[in-house]
C-alpha cells in the first residue's frame, strides 16, 4: 500500500450565507489509519464530513480522496468512499437484505458476487440471522450494524462515519469500535469519524479539534494531552476567583478559572497540592490531580470548556 | 432468492475478493432498474396506499357520475351518452394523477427519512436517479389505470383489442408525465403538507380544466383557452379515442390520436427535462 495520503484537505473553508462553518482547515490523512474530527456542535466537523462525502462543493479551497479532487472527480470519489450518517439511511419499509441489495446496485455490484458480499458484511457485523427482517423491526443498535455494512459493502478503501455512537449504549459502542479496529488492520480501511465525545476521540489513531470552523489541534491523543503537561490540578473553593488571585501571587502559577473551579496546569501535581494546603487551610473544599485528557488540549488551546460556545444542545456528557 | 452457488464455489470467490476492491462496472440501468424495483415494493408494502389511488377516484366516478346520470347530454360521434360514460376517461386520468404525485411524495420521505442522502454521494448520476423514481411512479400510476380499465363495461363501452392496447400506451405516457411534474412539486419539498397546498393549488385544477368533468365547447372563452393550453386535456381527447377504437380508419380520430400522444410524449419529456435539470442544480449548501 503506498504511503500517499488517504485525505488531503487543503485551506477549506465554507459559508452558509454569512456565517463561516470552516475557515480555512488543512489537514492529511495517513492510509489505514482512524482519524477522529472532534469538535463541539456547531463547530464545523459535519460541515467537513460533508464536504468529503460529496453532499456539497466548499466554498474555497480543495478536498482530495486517494489523489481525486472531491468536487471534479465526485464519481471516482464516491466508488472509492463508503458513508455512514449521522441520521439512518435505511429504507424502513424494506427488509436487511434488501437494502444492501439495492446499495450494492448502486455501487455496480451485482449478482452472486454480490449475495455473497452482502453475507460477508452482515456476519462481520453479526447480523446475518437478522437478513430477513424489516429495518423497523430492529433497534437501534442493530440498525448502526447494518448502516456500517452498508457502508462497507463495496469494500470502500475510505469509510466515513459522522458521529457513529450516536443513540448506541455502552455495549454497542464498544462493538462499533472493536469492528473498526479490526477493518483497519486487516483490510487496511482508513476511517474517518467525527465525534463530540471525548473518549471516543481518545481511541483514534489521531485527533483533529475543530472549534468555530478553525482547527485548533492535530496529532495523536497522547501527543496532544503531552502538550498539556503531565498533570493538571483541579480546586474548589468557595470564592474562586479570589483564591485563583492570591494562588497567583504566592506560588507563581498560572492558574485560571473554568466553570467555578480552579485549573492549575503543574508537574507534578501532588507536590503542588501539599503547598496549597500549606498556604490556604481550611479554604479548600477539594483538589483533584489529574493527567491531561483531550478535554485539556481543547480548554488550552480555546480557553474554554468543550459545552460553553456554539453549542446548543449537548447531546450526552462524558 | 437462493444462492445458486455450491460452497466450494463460495469459497473460492471470497479468498478473491477479500483483497481487492470487487468491480465495480459503469451500469447505467442496473442501479436505476434497482431503485425503480424499491419504488414498487414499497407501495405494495403500504396498502393505504394502493386503496387511496384507487378508491377515492372511484367514488368520485360512481357519485359524480351516476349523480349527474342523464342531466348530462354531451353527443360524441352523433350518440348520446350518459355522465358515467364521459366521465370514464377523466376518472382514468384522475387515478393516474393521483398514484403518479403520491408516489413522488416518497422523494419528501426519502429525504426525511435519509434514504436519499446515501443515494446522492452513490455513483448513481443524477439522472439516473431522477429516472428511477419517475419510472416507479410510472409503472405504479400504469398498474392502478390498467385495473380500472376493467370497468370500462360498466361504463357501456366494449372496447377492441387494439383499442386497449393503445390506451394502455397513453396511459404509460401520460402516467410519466405526471409522475414527472410530481417530481418536480416534490423534489424542493421539506414536509409533505406543503405538497399538499401545491396539490390542491395546482394539480386538481389543472385536471380540472382538462376536460375530464366537462368539454371545452360549452365553456366560457378563457376556460375553453386555458384547456387549450393544457397538455391533459390532449391526453383525455386521446383517451376519448382509444376507447372507443374500431378499426375505422378515419381522417378525424387518427389524427386526435396522433396530436394526443405527440403531446402527451412531448409534456413527459419536457417535465423529465426538468426534473433532471432541478435535481442537478440542487447541490444544497445549507443545513
Amino acid at each position: 500500500m503506498s504511503d500517499a495520503p488517504a485525505v488531503i484537505v487543503d485551506r477549506l473553508t465554507h459559508r452558509y450565507g454569512n456565517r463561516d462553518a470552516l475557515r480555512g482547515v488543512s489537514l492529511q490523512v495517513a492510509p489505514a489509519e482512524i482519524f477522529g474530527l472532534l469538535g463541539p456542535n456547531g463547530g464545523g466537523k459535519t460541515t467537513l464530513f460533508r464536504i468529503l462525502s460529496t453532499s456539497f462543493p466548499p466554498t474555497e479551497g480543495t478536498a482530495q480522496i486517494f489523489g481525486d479532487d472531491v468536487v471534479a472527480h465526485a464519481s471516482r470519489v464516491r466508488r472509492a468512499m463508503g458513508v455512514v450518517f449521522q441520521a439512518p439511511s435505511l429504507d424502513k419499509k424494506l427488509t436487511v437484505a434488501e437494502n444492501l441489495w439495492h446499495h450494492g446496485h448502486l455501487y455496480g455490484l451485482s449478482g452472486p458476487a454480490l449475495r455473497q458480499q452482502i453475507d460477508e458484511m452482515l456476519t462481520r457485523v453479526g447480523m446475518l440471522d437478522r437478513a430477513g427482517d424489516r429495518i423497523e423491526r430492529l433497534s437501534g443498535g442493530q440498525q448502526r450494524r447494518v448502516e456500517v455494512a452498508k457502508g462497507l459493502l463495496h469494500r470502500p478503501r475510505l469509510l466515513l462515519l459522522d458521529e457513529p455512537s450516536t443513540g448506541l449504549d455502552p455495549g454497542a459502542r464498544r462493538d462499533l469500535w472493536e469492528y473498526l479496529k479490526m477493518a483497519r488492520d486487516r483490510d487496511g480501511l482508513t476511517i474517518l469519524l467525527t465525534t463530540h465525545l471525548m473518549d471516543e476521540a481518545e481511541q483514534c489513531d489521531r485527533v483533529a479539534i475543530l472549534n468555530h470552523g478553525e482547527l485548533v489541534a492535530l496529532g495523536t491523543p497522547k501527543g496532544l494531552s503531552a502538550t498539556v503537561g503531565d498533570e493538571i490540578v483541579w480546586l474548589q473553593a468557595n470564592d474562586p476567583e479570589q483564591i485563583a488571585g492570591r494562588i497567583r501571587d504566592t506560588l507563581a502559577v498560572n492558574c485560571t478559572v473554568l466553570d467555578n473551579t480552579v485549573r492549575i496546569e503543574h508537574s507534578p501535581g501532588h507536590e503542588l497540592v501539599t503547598r496549597l494546603f500549606e498556604q490556604f487551610p481550611g479554604e479548600i473544599q477539594s483538589v483533584t490531580v489529574r493527567r491531561p485528557s483531550l478535554d485539556d488540549v481543547f480548554i488550552q488551546r480555546t480557553g474554554h470548556r468543550f459545552w460553553e460556545e456554539g453549542d446548543d444542545e449537548p447531546k450526552s456528557q462524558i | 432468492m437462493t444462492n445458486p452457488n455450491p460452497k466450494s464455489e463460495i469459497s473460492d470467490l471470497k479468498s478473491e475478493t477479500s483483497n481487492l476492491t470487487p468491480e465495480i462496472s459503469d451500469r447505467f440501468w442496473l442501479p436505476v432498474a434497482s431503485l425503480w424495483f424499491r419504488e414498487v415494493v414499497r407501495f405494495y408494502r403500504q396498502p393505504s396506499r394502493v386503496i387511496g389511488g384507487l378508491a377515492s377516484p372511484l367514488l368520485f366516478w360512481l357519485l359524480i357520475g351516476s349523480g349527474l346520470g342523464s342531466s348530462f347530454r354531451h353527443t360524441a360521434g352523433g350518440t348520446d351518452m350518459e355522465y358515467l360514460e364521459y366521465f370514464f376517461p377523466g376518472t382514468l386520468t384522475l387515478i393516474l394523477l393521483f398514484t403518479a404525485i403520491f408516489s413522488t411524495v416518497s422523494i419528501i420521505e426519502d429525504r426525511r427519512e435519509g434514504f436519499l442522502q446515501a443515494v446522492l454521494v452513490s455513483p448513481i448520476s443524477r439522472s439516473g436517479m431522477v429516472l428511477s423514481k419517475i419510472l416507479g411512479g410510472t409503472t405504479l400510476a400504469g398498474l392502478q389505470g390498467f385495473l380500472f380499465l376493467l370497468l370500462l363495461p360498466a361504463a357501456g363501452i366494449r372496447p377492441t383489442l387494439t383499442g386497449i392496447a393503445l390506451t394502455a400506451i397513453l396511459i404509460l405516457l401520460a402516467a410519466f408525465a405526471m409522475t414527472a411534474l410530481g417530481f418536480l412539486v416534490a423534489w424542493p419539498m421539506e414536509s409533505t403538507q406543503g405538497f399538499h397546498s401545491i396539490m390542491n393549488l395546482f394539480l386538481i385544477p389543472l385536471w380540472l380544466l382538462s376536460g375530464a368533468l366537462f368539454p371545452p365547447d360549452g365553456a366560457s372563452t378563457p376556460i375553453r383557452l386555458c384547456m387549450r393550453a393544457n397538455p391533459l386535456s390532449y391526453t383525455i381527447e386521446g383517451l376519448r379515442v382509444t376507447m372507443y377504437w374500431n378499426g375505422s380508419a378515419d381522417s378525424d380520430p387518427v389524427r386526435t390520436l396522433l396530436i394526443s400522444l405527440a403531446v402527451t410524449t412531448l409534456f413527459g419529456l419536457v417535465t423529465f427535462a426538468a426534473s433532471v435539470a432541478l435535481a442537478q442544480h440542487n447541490i444544497r449548501g445549507g443545513k
